[in-house]
């Protein structure tokens, strides 16, 4: 395990003013020479409002640039930088420090994601599942089209989809999911709750296809339940719902 | 078949059986549990019709229900089209087999072959 105690003379994003510090233990790895990871630490000032993302920028500025991570938005809405924080899938730009209550905090890529190099995965998988529930709505007519100018919907028809709407394709919820890590196959929550997120809009006529995408050996019906995945969603969307009441439609107690 | 079907029947099969063997262990408690397990006793149930046939049905929804249960777990142990087609026919015959064990006893003991 390698360690960085002394920091560089250039001035940092977080002030040094700062009393407070932490011991960030950041997981290195690449798999084109490395057999294996192993843990990097750095002694990193925080304020009470620093992100993990904002310390783990502060490493690459001032200790170690060639640390990889991807991050983009800082505001937690481009779903870049998910990573188990602390043993558990969450996203640095979302995360303060100062709410984690530990003076050491670890930080690696996220589980059931291959890597790429240190905290950057792949998200080929998971894009794939995505891409393939038809995440959009299917209609034979359009609205340039319908004589209608929009499909408007009640408030009551928005609620049954709205919040999985908010889905912003992080990963987190795979990454949490067990039956990723065990099932190479499956689709994961994050594409079953896109798929009940267009089963249930009441604009979209695709159903039965999306149901047949799904109910298949490595489909729906090998979720267990767990909701690791509804606890880790940083945008309030709660799959293992989405994915019980998608099984409603394929069991008949919903149409 | 439909992934869909099949977990009706997994699910069908394991409340039936829920219901059938709680019948099963209600007659059981009719005897002691030692008298009960007597050779003779254990003839004598396969002898009367309607309990070898509830205990026939519970054969059956139990190892449809067991053997789907150890298919869904080997297909998430591992992944692969020939493995995975091994494992759904190699269940599919083991299901077949135990069931046609099991009623070969109680069609022996009806025949009066024991």
């Amino acid at each position: 395990m390698a360690q960085v105690t002394s920091i560089a003379e250039e001035q940092t994003s977080t002030p040094l003013s700062s009393s407070k510090s932490i011991t960030l233990r950041i997981s290195r790895y690449n798999p084109k020479h490395d057999d294996s990871s192993i843990f990097m630490e750095f002694t990193v000032p925080y304020q009470k409002w620093t992100t993990v993302l904002e310390a783990i920028l502060d490493v690459k500025k001032h200790f170690d640039h060639s640390v990889a991570v991807r991050y983009s938005c800082r505001q937690a809405t481009c779903g870049s930088c998910g990573m188990m924080i602390n043993g558990k899938p969450r996203l640095a730009c979302f995360t303060k420090i100062s709410e984690l209550n530990s003076n050491v905090i670890t930080v690696e890529p996220m589980s059931n994601f291959p890597i790429i190099r240190d905290l950057a995965v792949k998200f080929e998988r998971m894009f794939d599942s995505h891409h393939k529930i038809k995440p959009y709505l299917i209609r034979d007519d359009t609205e340039l089209e319908s004589d209608a100018k929009e499909f408007l919907q009640s408030p009551k028809e928005v609620e049954q989809y709205i919040q999985f709407a908010n889905c912003i394709k992080c990963g987190l919820c795979n990454s949490a999911c067990p039956t990723m890590a065990t099932d190479s196959s499956f689709v994961g929550p994050q594409a079953l709750a896109q798929a009940y997120r267009y089963v249930a809009d009441s604009r979209d006529k695709g159903k039965d296809s999306r149901l047949k995408m799904i109910d298949e050996p490595h489909g729906i019906w090998r979720c267990h339940f767990a909701g690791s995945c509804s606890q880790v969603c940083p945008k309030g969307v709660d799959p293992a719902m989405g994915i019980q009441l998608l099984r409603g439609y394929l069991l008949g107690f919903r149409s | 078949m439909r992934e869909s079907t099949i977990m009706k029947i997994h699910y069908g099969t394991a409340i039936a059986a829920v219901a059938l063997v709680a019948v099963h262990v209600l007659m059981r408690l009719t005897q002691g549990f030692a008298e009960s397990l007597e050779y003779e006793s254990v003839l004598a149930n396969y002898k009367f019709v309607p309990y070898a046939i509830m205990l026939e049905l519970i054969l059956v929804l139990l190892s449809i229900h067991g053997f789907n249960g150890l298919r869904v777990i080997l297909l998430e142990l591992k992944q692969g089209r020939i493995y995975e087609k091994a494992v759904s026919y190699g269940c599919l015959a083991a299901m077949i087999g135990l069931i046609a064990y099991g009623s070969r006893t109680i069609i022996v003991v009806n025949m009066g072959l024991v």
